[in-house]
């Protein structure tokens, strides 16, 4: 860990206390924390020491890196991340080849056990040599890496559930992080890229307290993904109105009604897109007029349609009903004739009956 | 092994595999039902019709909407809560706009929606009407000698839809995925049980209706 605070190293990069103590509270809102919390995320952020970090980038198309390191600058989130030790990156590392390597061995070796190992992308399982690094393959490096880690962040939706990769057919065998790491906390920060506040929300939680926040079923940080973007969409009331946009040019869509028609997954999504935003909070994709894709939810790329409303059949029903509709016909046909043959059947076996044919024996009547 | 790997899973099941086999079964028992009814066909009637059979065939269909004094003196509760269920239900199935995209998509046909509170009502009053026909059903000492499994089973594929449907529209199960696949699981099961069952009287009333019309038309009976 490097020597220097935050607090110090932020100071020299002419943050002011106000500045910080600006984004402390607005930290301490965005992790859903009580006010009364600021003082202590400011005094542990003060404090903190710059943990090192080690981002490893496997079968990935380092949108999510982009996402976090174009977003805007200069910021406080982004001045933090760049404070954080990141001591490998190979697409941002000056080194190359043995030297970046051994970057790595050495933040392992002088921070075992304290380090965070960031990961973004699937790790090809079929076959190892998809997707190496200075001939290592991805799972080696995975397995070898996290060994000293305290805790690792799978930044993307192919690190935390497989993301495109994973898409069916799966040709590589890609699989997330947490199918392969079962002995260390691992985070999921999903999304197709993760939006970037809720990146260094993260690390910033880890840096606070020193742990890893409350998670959900899918080991998503509960505080960024614990409401659906359709409960938080200001195109929500719409949606209760019963005023949709039918195509993404009508009137609707130009009065900004709600997009459910067209395809939109924000009810099945849970992430922090609507209350947070993108690009210095300008706007989302939902605000920009198309629909939400669900990047931030399992399996997304293999949901069916992203132009295809929730409620509707997504397999091939119409085949389904197309042999429904034969074998429906051959069996009611056959279901027909069996009944009108039992019918003939009965009236062939007929035999008519006459007053003669009833005996006026007392006992037989009794029969 | 794991059925499903996630709640996202079950959903895209309920809309795909499970959609298609529960839509497969229910057209095959359909037209099975129907065929049999229509196979088993009339004897010739050689009278000479004294009116038309289309006309009041199809005027019968609407006017045995409408119910007569004797039976709504007889039951009155059957009435009036059999039809608010009714229109509650068709309120819901047919002016919510998830289902209005389902039809859409399926059929081409499309309608302007209602407004969530609309339908948000509509479920309550129908779950509502219906819990009252099943307490009526336990309660009435004839009626209760008269039902069997199916009657029971009939009100349990309907209530259902109705719950699951509730429940996820006012996200009242985590994950949401999970949710709406529960509630799209409700109506395929129904849609499974409808030809087999006394559900199966929301087409053959149709045809029962227009049979009776039909028959006093041509009988040159008013219906």
């Amino acid at each position: 860990m490097n020597k220097q605070t935050l607090f110090e190293l932020l100071q020299q990069q002419g943050v002011s206390r106000r500045g910080f103590l600006k984004y402390c509270t607005a930290l301490t809102s965005l992790m859903a924390l009580p006010a009364s919390m600021i003082s202590t995320v400011a005094q542990a952020l003060e404090s903190a020491r710059r943990p090192s970090v080690i981002w490893l980038s496997f079968q990935e198309c380092t949108g999510c890196a982009e996402s976090l390191l174009r977003s805007h600058s200069p910021t406080v989130e982004g001045l933090i991340f760049d404070h954080i030790s990141l001591d490998y990156q190979h697409t941002l590392q000056a080194a190359a080849g043995e030297a970046a390597e051994h970057a790595r061995e050495q933040a392992m070796k002088e921070n075992y056990g304290n380090y965070l190992v960031v990961v973004d992308g699937s790790i090809p399982l079929a076959d190892p040599g998809y997707s190496t690094i200075a001939g290592m393959s991805n799972l080696d490096m995975l397995n070898d890496t996290v060994a000293g880690a305290a805790a690792v962040i799978a930044v993307g939706t192919c690190s935390a559930y497989g993301g495109l990769p994973h898409a069916a057919p799966n040709p590589t065998g890609a699989v997330s992080v947490s199918s392969l790491i079962k002995d260390k906390p691992v985070i999921n920060v999903p999304g197709c890229p993760p939006i970037p506040t809720v990146i260094t929300g993260v690390l910033a939680h880890y840096l606070t307290f020193g742990s890893i926040p409350e998670l959900d079923r899918l080991g998503r940080p509960k505080v960024f993904y614990g409401q659906s973007i359709h409960d938080r969409c200001y195109r929500r009331p719409f949606y209760d109105k019963g005023l949709f946009a039918e195509t993404f040019d009508d009137e609707g869509a130009k009065k900004g009604w709600c997009l459910y028609r067209l395809g939109c997954k924000g009810p099945m999504t849970y992430n922090a897109c609507a209350t947070l935003k993108w690009n210095q909070q300008t706007s989302w994709p939902v605000e920009s007029g198309h629909g939400c894709l669900g990047c931030s939810e399992p399996d997304f790329w293999d949901a069916g349609s992203f132009y295809k409303a929730l409620s509707i059949p997504d397999g091939d029903y119409a085949r389904a009903a197309g042999y429904a509709v034969a074998s429906g016909v051959v069996l009611g046909a056959a279901a027909g004739f069996a009944n009108q043959k039992t019918k003939s059947a009965a009236v062939s076996q007929h035999t008519k009956v006459s007053v003669d044919d009833f005996s006026l024996n007392q006992k037989d009547t009794n029969k | 092994m794991e059925l499903f790997s996630n709640a996202n899973d079950f959903l895209l099941w309920t809309r795909g595999d499970a959609f298609n086999i529960a839509i497969g079964l229910f057209i095959i028992g359909i037209l099975i039902r129907l065929l049999e009814i229509f196979l088993l066909g009339r004897k010739q009637d050689f009278s000479e019709p004294r009116g038309s059979e289309w006309g009041p065939g199809l005027k019968n269909i609407i006017t045995r909407s409408v119910v007569d004094n004797g039976t709504f003196k007889r039951a009155p509760f059957v009435v009036v809560v059999g039809y608010i269920w009714h229109i509650c239900f068709f309120i819901i199935l047919l002016f919510f706009v998830p289902h209005i995209e389902l039809i859409h998509a399926m059929l081409g046909l499309k309608w302007p929606g209602l407004g969530s509170q609309f339908i948000d009502a509509s479920a309550v009053i129908a779950m509502v009407a219906l819990l009252a026909m099943l307490w009526h059903r336990l309660t009435h000492p004839v009626l209760k000698f008269l039902s069997t499994f199916e009657d029971y089973l009939v009100w349990l594929v309907t209530f259902l839809p109705l719950l699951t449907g509730y429940i996820a529209f006012h996200r009242m199960i985590d994950p949401y995925p999970l949710a709406l696949g529960l509630h799209i699981l409700s109506v395929e099961l129904l849609l499974i049980v409808f030809p087999f069952t006394k559900l199966m009287h929301a087409i053959t009333l149709f045809i029962a209706r227009w049979y009776t019309g039909a028959m006093m038309g041509r009988k040159g009976i008013e219906s």
